[in-house]
């Protein structure tokens, strides 16, 4: 069944976006994260023009982090003071982002950014997750444990000045460290049209040292507002949120994400982040090699 | 007397225009208006119409007919993508004034064997002879590479098309052709040009009838409201978003 997208201005296969939203949905559910970083690029490899790849996708990781964030809230698990912080960084971030976003388009180098941005953010943080589910799921095989982590702040975050007290979070540091966070994911969200969780959740626990029973759960609080801005920033200035390719999207992503969340209690968490870190890994090779080949379009056009 | 010269005056100026005898064209288009609507996945256009000879006399020799579809104009930017320290990027670009969005030509016989070079360049006939108007200073060499660039992409999106041998003549009086429009096309107004061709020149050339495509109904309404109440679009977008995530996690959440 086809349907014509107004804003896209093509016509696309509506079970094609149900069953991509229901994919990276389930995904989502599963490991707890928005999914975005999979769905602007299947959209675009699809035919969908970036810009509204990028505007639609954070419609859709809206929608998946919405039930998960109620999940979290009724077992206590989001710290809104750390939360608030967060947002109030990833706003400006979106923002500031907008403004990249228009830069880097009048440059013509918008898709390579795009690209390598995306190269650095999944093989960096892919390579680390691998490494350490790895460890963890060789030390169950072998019957060894491995030494707990120290949970502490990095040395540069103790450095900046003025400290705030976050209960929840079990922390006494300087507020300019999660605004930072948030500003950088919020840029990320802007050009990408991913949530950021990704980048959020290892920098929580490694560069904050965040209590691992928060962590989920105020980063999806975050993603959920963050991506609202970037919505509506995308709304307001590039004006290419397709609601059509979105709806259709969302129809799969949260049936997608409610199913995935059922499946991951089945599963080991350890092996749940090496398949994880492999799904990461494939989609940062893909991008690598389409950096470096010959690729299938030379020239593009752009309306002035 | 008077009388007499009058008659033999315009008996001569008859015979004079009979010396250039000019067939008129009668094109019509299958479909005037074409609504996008959400089961648009384009559409197929007939063009047709009839060659009228003077006097009803049809020529011995052989008569050709183009059919040329064009698309509103619009100012792009083409870039084209090079390898630099082994990634490839936007490197060189250059601007066209006024490339048409879309632009599909059908002949009775290839373009190159019933038009001379002059001819096909002053009608634009054919997709390599499109007047794309550059702006900036640019090389012939580099000119026609983006030119060649822009025509390979648009032609393999479906949006310049060129077909020889499509346009039917029956009896050298009617005419058909088919033209395919795809699913992306632009809005606005599309010129149906009709051109009658004769030993590699064009007698008559008739560009009266026109096609407007545009999005009607709900695929309007979104798109003017995305584009003028933005904030409201916006808005709508983030409740329905919220409003799907949170109706799926209270239907999961009850079973």
């Amino acid at each position: 069944m086809d349907i014509y997208l107004p804003i896209a201005g093509l016509s696309v296969n509506v079970l094609v976006i149900i069953l991509l939203g229901g994919a990276v949905g389930m995904l989502s559910g599963m490991f707890g994260v928005g999914g975005g970083f999979l769905t602007t690029p299947l959209l675009i490899f699809y035919g969908i023009p970036p810009t509204v790849a990028a505007a639609s996708a954070s419609t859709q990781v809206t929608g998946a982090s919405v039930s998960g964030v109620f999940a979290h809230l009724r077992r206590g698990g989001v710290d809104f003071h750390m939360g608030a912080v967060l947002v109030a960084g990833g706003m400006l971030g979106t923002l500031f982002g907008a403004l990249l976003f228009s830069l880097l388009e009048q440059w013509g180098q918008i898709d390579t950014v795009i690209n390598i941005l995306y190269v650095l953010m999944l093989g960096g943080i892919g390579g680390m997750m691998a490494k350490e589910s790895w460890q963890s799921v060789r030390a169950r095989r072998t019957g060894t444990t491995l030494p707990p982590r120290k949970r502490r702040h990095h040395p540069l975050v103790a450095n900046l000045p003025g400290r705030w007290r976050f209960y929840r979070s079990g922390l006494y540091i300087s507020p300019l460290a999660p605004l930072i966070l948030g500003f950088v994911t919020g840029i990320l969200t802007m050009l990408l049209g991913v949530g950021g969780g990704f980048i959020m959740i290892p920098a929580m626990l490694y560069l904050l040292g965040m209590s691992a029973n928060v962590v989920v759960g105020t980063s999806l609080f975050q993603i959920l507002f963050v991506t609202i801005s970037s919505t509506m920033v995308h709304s307001l200035t590039t004006k290419a949120v397709d609601i059509v390719l979105a709806l259709f999207l969302l129809i799969g992503s949260v049936t997608g994400a409610q199913i995935g969340a059922r499946f991951a209690q089945r599963l080991q968490p350890d092996y749940l982040r090496l398949l994880l870190s492999a799904i990461v890994l494939l989609v940062a090779l893909r991008m690598i090699v389409g950096l470096g080949w010959q690729p299938d379009e030379i020239y593009t056009v752009q309306l002035l | 007397m008077r009388a007499i010269t009058l008659i033999a005056a315009l008996l001569f100026a008859q015979a004079a225009s009979a010396q250039e005898p000019v067939p008129q064209l009668v094109p019509d288009v299958s479909q005037r208006d074409i609504n996008i609507q959400s089961r648009f996945t384009g559409a197929e256009l007939l063009l047709f119409g009839a060659i009228l000879f003077p006097r009803g006399v049809v020529p011995d020799e052989q008569v050709d007919v183009a059919v040329v579809l064009r698309g509103p104009t619009r100012p792009i930017i083409v870039r084209e993508k090079q390898k630099v320290a082994g990634i490839w990027v936007n490197a060189q670009s250059v601007d066209f004034r006024s490339a048409p969005t879309y632009y599909a030509i059908a002949s009775s016989r290839p373009l190159g064997k019933i038009v001379d070079a002059k001819t096909a360049a002053i009608y634009e006939l054919g997709l390599d002879q499109l007047q794309l108007s550059p702006s900036g200073e640019i090389n012939t060499g580099e000119l026609r590479r983006f030119t060649r660039g822009l025509v390979d992409l648009n032609n393999r999106d479906g949006l310049y098309g060129e077909s020889s041998g499509s346009v039917d003549i029956t009896g050298q009086v009617l005419y058909r052709a088919r033209l395919k429009i795809p699913s992306s096309v632009p809005e606005g107004n599309y010129v149906a040009e009709t051109l009658l061709i004769r030993n590699g020149r064009v007698i008559v050339a008739d560009d009266s009838v026109t096609v407007s495509i545009s999005k009607t109904g709900f695929e309007r309404f979104i798109t003017i409201m995305a584009q003028r109440y933005s904030l409201l679009y916006g808005a709508l977008a983030v409740m329905l978003s919220l409003l799907l995530g949170w109706l799926a996690g209270w239907a999961f959440g009850r079973q």
